[in-house]
């Protein structure tokens, strides 16, 4: 059987992103009798053909499991699957594909950091230091583990409405009881990117262990684990143009060796006896069971897309669109905007004066303007800011400044309905 | 075809929403709740005030959409003078309206007009949220209660 074949599509030049909308079959569609724009990518991104068609093949074709069968089906579905993870090594520039683990998403993989390598690490008077942005699957976890280990949670403070992390007390944050450091690249509330390199540089120097949530940021710019020097990362398929189902765990060889297995089953182990088992190496050790094997494949596919594009190319197009709707948001009166004035990722989270977001939301939405809003798992964050929600856009590089314009016509819209 | 949006936003819960009534805590408080809708963070506390079995005073304090605070603020006029029996019995009925748009049985008055909420399944807990803190409030449930 001929693999799909790989992402033809040479790199796209500025102002010519359009070109991708016929990838995406479900953004060319009606929405409540008008032209569909997805504002919604930061929750999960669409899908392109070249992933559809990976997936469809995979189980026209190759369908069987991994690891288990000598015959032709499983050898094709178990390379596959492996091939998928090289390919997100390279994806993340790991040294090793044993530094990959493949889990449901973003939150599973810190679950599973969490768990193990924090319930053999942890111990009481121990600190997890986390930032007051995390979305609460880069916090629910580390309260958990606290909670059983004794270990206590700290934070670094964020600014305010512009959304930055405060970093003056930085080095009085890494005392000598933080063994942790986990923080979201980019924040999908308030879409700061984070300077994460020169704070895990800082971390690592006193032998803190580091974590990076890349859930917002693999599918929309290059990463590379040595350089941002995280011992963990994680991310979500589903947000960088993959299924859903299936995301990523990095984790540096050596740290992945030391620690314990977290779910038992199948394919984690080497021996297994009535009474006891051994475990099988990483990233076998945390794959317990069937994986989602068609999920690791689509991913590979999606990967492929986004590199093809070229991911720096789309970070650019993220951050213009980003900076064309803050400026065009500005304009409008009555507009409370979050996050940084320069330098964002495609994010903008606001609220217009006197209108609940979930209102704004349900409005926009019968002009086909897909929006998010609520408290984006940030409700710590939203207390902070003294708001209970906001109304988020977010953008991926087949959203076009004819998009945003539309927002803003139908923001006048909505202004204009509830002042009526 | 913004004939659902003017439904749903009817000029009365625009109004209600604006300036809600009964916006404001009880002293002393015989009987309250909290619902959140963890959904969207939306809170509302509620405040009873009882004359024997009947409900004499009704106070509410909170943040919430256009919805849930025009439900708060209609439910707070029509639940004075009602029986604890007599609220679960409305609360059934407005949920049904606002699933289904279907009001069978004795006219639902003010309530009548959350009949266009039905078309916004999102929207459904916004409504309820309310009338869940009503009912925990009556069965004196002091743990937040919530939409979910
Ligand atoms: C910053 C961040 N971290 C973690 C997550 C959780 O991702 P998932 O739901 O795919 O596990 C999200 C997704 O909303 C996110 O935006």
């Amino acid at each position: 059987m001929n693999a799909p074949v790989k992402n033809p599509r040479a790199p796209v030049e500025a102002g010519t992103w359009s070109a991708v909308r016929p990838d995406f079959p479900t953004l060319d569609q009606q929405v409540n009798g008008h032209p569909l724009v997805y504002f919604d990518s930061a929750a999960t991104s669409q899908k392109p053909l070249p992933v559809l068609q990976a997936l469809d093949h995979y189980y026209r074709c190759d369908n069987a499991n991994v690891h288990r069968g000598i015959h032709e089906l499983s050898n094709r579905a178990t390379h596959a699957f492996e091939g998928a993870r090289r390919r997100a090594a390279e994806f993340l520039r790991a040294g090793r594909p044993e530094e990959i683990v493949f889990t449901r998403g973003t939150t599973e993989s810190i679950n599973l950091v969490a768990n193990t390598w924090g319930a053999a690490n942890l111990k009481p008077g121990d600190r997890i230091l986390l930032t007051e942005m995390e979305h609460h699957s880069n916090l629910v976890p580390w309260q958990l583990i606290a909670q059983r280990t004794g270990a206590t949670l700290s934070f670094i403070p964020v600014t305010g409405d512009d959304g930055l992390l405060d970093l003056s007390r930085f080095d009085e944050l890494l005392d000598n009881h933080v063994r942790l450091f986990a923080c979201t690249h980019v924040s999908n509330t308030l879409g700061t990117v984070n300077p994460v390199a020169g704070l895990f540089a800082r971390a690592r120097r006193k032998g803190i262990v580091t974590l990076l949530d890349a859930a917002q940021s693999a599918g929309h710019l290059p990463l590379d684990v040595q350089e941002l020097g995280c011992d963990f990362l994680a991310c979500s398929g589903h947000k960088m143009c993959g299924p859903t189902g299936i995301g990523l765990l990095y984790g540096r060889q050596e740290l992945l060796e030391a620690m314990p297995p977290w779910q038992g089953g199948g394919e984690m182990i080497s021996s297994v006896d009535y009474h006891e088992s051994r475990w099988n190496t990483p990233p076998h050790k945390f794959e317990a069971g069937t994986p989602d094997i068609a999920g690791a494949v689509g991913l590979h596919a999606a990967m492929d897309y986004l590199d093809g594009l070229g991911r720096d190319r789309i970070f650019a197009h993220d951050q213009e669109l980003a900076a064309y709707a803050f400026e065009r948001l500005k304009s409008l009166s009555g507009v409370r905007l979050f996050g940084p004035n320069a330098g964002r990722s495609g994010v903008v989270s606001f609220l217009l004066d006197d209108v609940h977001a979930h209102d704004l939301v349900t409005v926009a939405d019968q002009y086909g303007v897909a929006l998010r809003g609520g408290h984006h798992c940030n409700q710590p964050l939203m207390r902070k800011l003294g708001v209970a929600s906001t109304a988020r856009a977010s953008f991926y590089f087949y959203n076009t400044r004819t998009e945003v314009d539309r927002l803003i016509e139908v923001l006048s819209e909505i202004r204009r309905f509830f002042s009526a | 075809m913004f004939d659902d949006l003017t439904d749903l936003y009817q000029q009365v819960i625009l109004d209600h929403s604006r300036s809600p009534r009964n916006f404001h805590p009880l002293h002393p408080v015989d009987r309250q709740a909290e619902g959140t809708n963890p959904l969207c963070g939306d809170q509302i506390t509620l405040h009873l005030q009882m004359d024997g079995d009947r409900i004499k005073d009704v106070g509410f304090q909170g943040s919430g959409c256009a919805i849930s605070k025009a439900s708060a603020s209609i439910m707070t006029e029509v639940l004075k003078g009602r029986t604890p029996a007599e609220v679960r019995r409305l609360f059934d009925r407005v949920h049904e309206m606002v699933t289904t748009g279907r009001q069978d049985g004795e006219d639902l008055g003010k309530l009548a007009v959350f009949t266009g909420v039905h078309k916004f399944p999102a929207r459904v807990k916004c409504a309820m949220l309310p009338w869940h803190a009503a009912v925990a409030a009556l069965e004196g449930n002091t743990k937040p209660v919530t939409t979910e």
